[in-house]
């Protein structure tokens, strides 16, 4: 979980701070404690209660998106049930697992754990966004020549995460490979031969 | 697109096996030409583009989602609940629970193997036996409004007593689970006598040991989408077997089969905990009958800690006696497990390395499976083998350290040829344990090792390194039938396949293309493969227990050979000669020994009016009397600080003997996986239950719960097949 915890409190300009995450999430918490029944908190403080509903732009793998959301829906949600985008995966939904790794500002990030409001104004890059048309990126492509999966349900978020490595390091070691994918749990532990596709992925770039 | 490339056919000259009489069973094949080989897989392209809709991808425009109410004790009775705060909750569109219309449903837990035992339990059962237990459900327009609503249910518990460790459930004073015995089962076993092989050993040790308790957590979540149309019920699910599921549901909600369609293309993983229906399932399709719409039924990670099967915690003592020559003469072996609160096998095979996996004359067993409020257990990747490892290998070690052998050598002194653990003693069809122990000591270098790492051991420095082995096998891996396919050749030469197996991500459509591809002479890529679907495809068993590839690929074998046939005929009416004379050659159908009479598959009148060739596969039955049984032998070098205890895998090493190796691929995959899960059982997964205060599962997450991660595993991991030709098992070898 190292790669994630890194952009704890992370200076970069992509938008978010953990700490905002968690503020908002403590005043859905608190509206739903006070009474069981959901109440709007202080319209004047202009905070929105968790079923409110609010527009938001999303820029999705290059194209902007309108879409009507409650605050508390997470990122991971609202890519996979409202927009179909199949490559964004969901294990737990609490941080653990990595199924639902998109980039964000070409840092891999947990979709679960990023909310949709926040990434308004963020660059998110899915699976999907991977493609050349039909075909498959360079990261796909090694993927598949080293058969790195068994079942493929880890699968788009491992191939996030190698990509955000890429783009951010053209020539990882096998060390700095574990260790940037180690957040992306794999059950059915093909982790040996997702290294290997890491390290023909980064090949298959360069070339 | 040039003329070559469009070309079906990957054979150039090279002949495909030969087309065996109607009726008379294929020979074995001598040299392959494709499967064996290392080939990517033919889905792969949908697996790592997002194109490969798993279960709990399914979306539909009017889809509700469905959310359950659990049990927070581990031992309770509802003694009252109160549903209408869930109807008053924004989106909520439907409520479940026993005292509802349609929620008053049966829900047996039965045994039939390694011993019989039923308990009928209800869907929502108001006695809760575990943590996790079903109380209600709600299905809603979003997750979020779902949760809202099974928060929005009252329940009054009545807390029970509990008990939650096997070991304290047997004692007399403990609370009981259900009205009878915590004990679900006991079991013995015993061949020649143990007295006299202790009586005969220089060297007699015994010691006791535990594993814990191992959840499967797969990726993917466990559930379902269900939807009716009318008294139609389709249900995507996540599934090792469509056909399992199929059953299931239609057997509780009282539907025929054929009302009951299941589909689970893909799946996120499963390893057992998949292999049958959970209460998700028919619940889901309740919601889903309950409100009209389709109903998405995935289970919170929390939530598959606790109620979706685990490998059971087992206690195990082994008494071993051995001779200095490296003779073991005698095995003893008592072990106490718990399938949780229902009869689930918490022993199965818990005792069968001890009966099986060496020579020993004198052997004697006693299992026992205990209640406690826990959540069932479910098969999980070689039930009772692992746990049975890890004590029966230790106590190995543990001799040869005493007679002074290298423990290579006393486990290559103890290797069987028959089955000792079975009534008669059968052999094995193919006995590869040698192999694997000395080609795998090899590889790895195992001497040099042994004394480089135990120089280092005397030296300075808190780093020291060691290195280990086990040997193995597997109980079963042979298959059998039954299993149904089907193959269609179309009028252009290229292929569906049609199998109702899934493929659980160890490979098995690729290797099921490839069986095609080797019998037919077309490129792999020219096949489709439909699976899966209990509405489109045929009758296959769940795939698990290492039997798909077995079972299946003689089938498909054998459906393949059924078109070359219809082929044979078809060509012979163009060639006016007699089919017994003609030979199938890939693209060409000729005339034996007069190659100029030939005859391209696709110019074949016959094939060019109907558009297709149909050919069924059946199962056959396997060799009478013999055991098909995978064996195997790995090897590890650790590293252990001998200041803070915390232990690095340096490299890994595993030979297998599976049989024949379909694709290199996907073969070593499996191998590498194996051994990551056993690093996890090992190394850093264990369950841990509240036993003294609330009986509660105290790390149901994977934070808690710790899986493997790539830092846990060495990247050094090497794969390597021993391959004996084994003509007995099936007509495929595998
Ligand atoms: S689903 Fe986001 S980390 Fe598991
Ligand atoms: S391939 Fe199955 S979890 Fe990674």
């Amino acid at each position: 979980m190292e790669k994630k915890e890194k952009h704890k409190g992370c200076q970069c300009d992509c938008g978010f701070t953990r700490r905002g995450f968690l503020s908002s999430m403590g005043a859905g918490a608190v509206a739903l404690a006070a009474s069981g029944k959901i109440v709007t908190p202080a319209a004047a403080a202009g905070v929105k209660a968790p079923m409110d509903s609010l527009s938001i732009q999303l820029m999705i793998n290059g194209r902007s998106q309108r879409l009507l959301v409650e605050p508390r829906w997470s990122l991971l949600y609202v890519l996979r049930e409202h927009l179909g985008l199949t490559g964004v995966k969901i294990g737990c939904e609490r941080g653990e697992c990595g199924a639902c790794t998109v980039l964000i500002n070409d840092i891999p990030r947990y979709g679960c754990l990023t909310l949709a409001v926040e990434a308004e104004g963020s660059k998110i890059t899915t699976l999907e966004g991977l493609m050349q048309g039909e075909d498959l990126g360079p990261v796909q492509q090694a993927f598949v020549e080293k058969d790195a999966f068994q079942c493929g349900y880890c699968t788009p978020g491992q191939i996030m995460a190698v990509e955000g490595l890429l783009r951010a390091k053209p020539r990882p070691s096998v060390a700095e490979i574990q260790r940037e994918v180690s957040g992306n749990l794999c059950r059915c532990g093909a982790y040996v031969n997702i290294f290997k596709a890491a390290d023909r992925a980064a090949e298959l770039k360069r070339s | 697109m040039k003329e070559e490339e469009r070309d079906n056919y990957y054979v150039q000259g090279l002949a495909v096996p030969e087309t065996p009489e109607p009726g008379a069973e294929p020979k074995p094949w001598s040299k392959t030409a494709i499967v064996g080989q290392a080939r990517p897989r033919v889905d792969a392209y949908e697996r790592v583009s997002g194109t490969a809709i798993y279960p709990s991808d399914y979306t539909f425009a009017n889809m509700l989602y469905g959310a359950i109410l659990r049990c927070p004790h581990p031992h309770a009775r509802v003694k009252k609940i109160d549903i209408s705060g869930a109807r008053q909750i924004d989106g909520v569109h439907g409520v479940l629970a026993d005292t509802t219309t349609g929620g008053d449903i049966r829900w047996p837990y039965v045994m039939q193997w390694p011993y019989e035992a039923e308990k009928i339990s209800k869907l929502f059962d108001s006695h809760c036996r575990f943590e996790g237990d079903a109380v209600a459900a709600v299905a809603a327009a979003t997750p979020c409004q779902a949760m809202d609503g099974v928060r929005a249910i009252k329940v009054d518990y009545e807390v029970l007593p509990f008990v939650a460790d096997e070991r304290q459930a047997l004692k007399p004073d403990a609370a009981k689970v259900h009205d009878d015995s915590n004990q679900v089962n006991k079991q013995t076993y015993s061949r020649g006598n143990v007295e006299q092989g202790f009586g005969e050993a220089d060297v007699v040790l015994e010691k006791t040991f535990r594993t814990a308790c191992e959840l499967h957590t797969p990726l993917e979540l466990h559930g379902c989408v269900a939807n009716w149309d009318g008294d139609r019920l389709t249900i995507w699910e996540s599934t090792q077997g469509v056909y399992a599921i199929q059953s299931k549901v239609a057997e509780l909600l009282g539907l025929p089969l054929s009302k009951v369609r299941v589909i689970g293309h893909y799946l996120g993983g499963a390893f057992g905990s998949k292999l049958q229906p959970g209460k998700y399932t028919v619940i889901a399709a309740l919601l889903a009958r309950q409100t009209g719409r389709p109903v998405k039924l995935f289970l919170a990670r929390e939530e598959t800690f606790l109620v979706v099967g685990n490998r059971p915690p087992a206690n195990m003592t082994i008494k071993a006696g051995i001779k200095k020559d490296g003779t073991l003469t005698a095995l003893e072996f008592t072990g106490i497990a718990t399938g949780g609160a229902y009869p689930a096998g918490g022993m199965t095979l818990l005792d069968w390395l001890v009966r099986d996996l060496y020579t020993c004359p004198h052997v004697k067993t006693e299992t026992t499976d205990a209640y406690i409020n826990g959540g069932p257990a479910r098969p999980f990747r070689a039930p009772g083998h692992p746990q049975c490892s890890w004590a029966l290998e230790q106590i190995i070690d543990d001799l040869a350290v005493a007679i002074g052998m290298d423990p290579v050598e006393l486990r290559f002194k103890n290797i069987p040829t028959v089955s000792q653990g079975r009534e008669g003693t059968p052999p094995y069809t193919t006995t590869g344990l040698e192999e694997c122990i000395t080609k795998g000591a090899e590889a790895f270098g195992w001497q040099q090792a042994r004394q480089r790492t135990a120089a280092g051991r005397k030296e300075k420095g808190h780093l020291k390194r060691g290195v280990g082995m086990g040997s193995c096998v597997w109980f079963a891996g042979g298959g059998g039938p039954p299993s149904t396919m089907i193959v269609k050749l179309f009028s252009d030469g290229s292929v569906n396949l049609n199998m109702g197996a899934s493929d659980i991500g160890t490979g098995t459509k690729t290797i099921m293309a490839m069986v095609v591809a080797e019998e037919l002479g077309i490129k792999p890529e020219m096949i489709q493969i439909e699976h899966g679907d209990t509405g489109t495809t045929q009758y296959a068993t769940s795939s698990g227990g290492s039997k798909t590839v077995p079972t299946e690929a003689p089938t498909v074998r054998s459906a393949t050979i059924e078109v070359k046939r219809q082929l044979l005929s078809m060509a012979a009416v163009d060639l006016a000669a007699d089919p017994a004379d003609l030979r199938y050659n890939g693209q060409y159908i000729e005339v034996a020994g007069a190659g100029s009479r030939k005859i391209k598959i696709t110019d074949i009148t016959k094939l060019k009016k109907r558009g297709v060739v149909v050919g069924v596969g059946y199962r056959g039955p396997n060799p009478e009397n013999k055991v098909i049984n995978p064996f195997g032998a790995q090897f590890c070098e650790v590293e252990v600080n001998i200041k803070t205890g915390e232990v690095r895998i340096v490299r890994f090493l595993g030979a297998h003997e599976s049989g024949r190796v379909m694709n290199r691929l996907t073969f070593d995959n499996q191998v590498f996986g194996g051994i990551t899960m056993g690093i996890g059982l090992g190394m850093t997964e264990f369950r841990v239950l509240d036993t003294n205060r609330t009986g509660k599962m105290v790390n149901r997450n994977w934070h808690d719960y710790k899986l493997p991660t790539a830092l846990d595993v060495p990247a050094d991991m090497i794969s390597i097949a021993i391959e004996m030709p084994d003509s007995e098992a099936n007509n495929t070898g595998a």
